[in-house]
């Protein structure tokens, strides 16, 4: 559990491989089964470039990193993101897509820091503004 | 079909209570690449001061889901779902969700915006405990492209 939250502390970069199967699996978990997440001939009707990681996936993937810095989902107060580029996951070799974070705010006041994430996926980000307030100390 | 511009404002009836379950918030963080303990091993979430396993961040998603679903289907929304594409969600917490809770989900249309020919739909779920104590606001922005595109 991290007790130490600092303004400019880095949160370790990860990346994380995204598949069909993950697609999948998420579908599976989240309750969204928009074919355009597993199926080319839906997502190529309509008109992509290939089948897409559900937005959400990669929202809830992309936090896994400052979850596991600070060691406590539950202490993650507020979490918001833009979906600004879609994750095409390329049938045979996925996609990799790459989380960093910064820690761009503390507030000692409220008991509360923002961690701000980069996401990338092909050298592109693929969220905007994906902010994450944590509380300082665990409940 | 144009989206409705009197949405704006509208407020629909609870959801159905959901009861969060053990196994579901192990299947959704096993979804999201999740490996904290405390997603999925009880000592590990007892030991951090929880009744029980801690649901992953975005795990309101599957509540507030139903209450999309309701606004997806009034008959005069004029939202083609062929059309919606997810712009942005935020999700506000009061206290983490665990299994065992049973929640329920009131979404209001928050605004209707055109811009540049589409439609920015935003909705705000509020997701609250069987003690009627708010537990946490998700608050989607859907895009409805408009014909031309």
């Amino acid at each position: 559990m991290r007790t130490s939250i600092s303004l400019g502390d880095e949160i370790p970069a990860v990346e994380f491989r995204l598949t069909r199967d993950t697609l999948v699996r998420y579908a599976g978990a989240s309750g969204d089964f928009n074919p355009i997440h597993y199926r080319d001939d839906v997502a190529s009707s309509v008109g992509l470039p290939g089948v897409l990681a559900h937005g959400m996936l990669t929202m809830g993937v992309a936090v896994q990193s400052t979850v596991r810095w600070i060691g406590d989902p539950g202490r993650i107060l507020d979490y918001q993101t833009r979906f600004t580029r879609p994750v095409v996951v390329d049938p045979d070799s996925g996609a990799t897509i790459s989380v960093a974070g910064k820690v761009a705010q503390v507030d000692d006041e409220s008991g509360t820091a923002r961690v701000d994430l980069t996401v990338t996926y092909n050298g592109e980000t693929v969220l905007g503004k994906a902010q994450v307030q944590v509380r300082l100390v665990s409940a | 079909m144009a989206v409705n511009p009197a949405l704006q404002g509208r407020v629909f009836p609870p959801v159905p209570a959901y009861l969060v379950g053990r196994e579901k918030i192990r299947e959704f963080a096993r979804a999201v690449l999740s490996d904290s303990p405390i997603n999925f091993d009880l000592d590990a979430a007892h030991a951090a001061g929880y009744r029980d396993l801690v649901a992953p961040p975005t795990f309101p998603i599957v509540v507030q889901e139903r209450t999309l679903a309701q606004l997806l289907a009034e008959p005069d929304a004029g939202i083609d779902f062929s059309r919606v594409v997810h712009g942005e969600q935020r999700f506000t917490y009061s206290r983490p969700i665990v299994a065992g809770d049973e929640l329920t989900a009131a979404l209001t249309v928050a605004s209707i915006k055109s811009l540049g020919g589409h439609t920015m739909v935003t909705a705000v779920s509020e997701i609250s405990d069987s003690a009627g104590s708010h537990v946490v606001t998700a608050t989607s922005t859907l895009v409805v492209r408009g014909e031309e595109s």
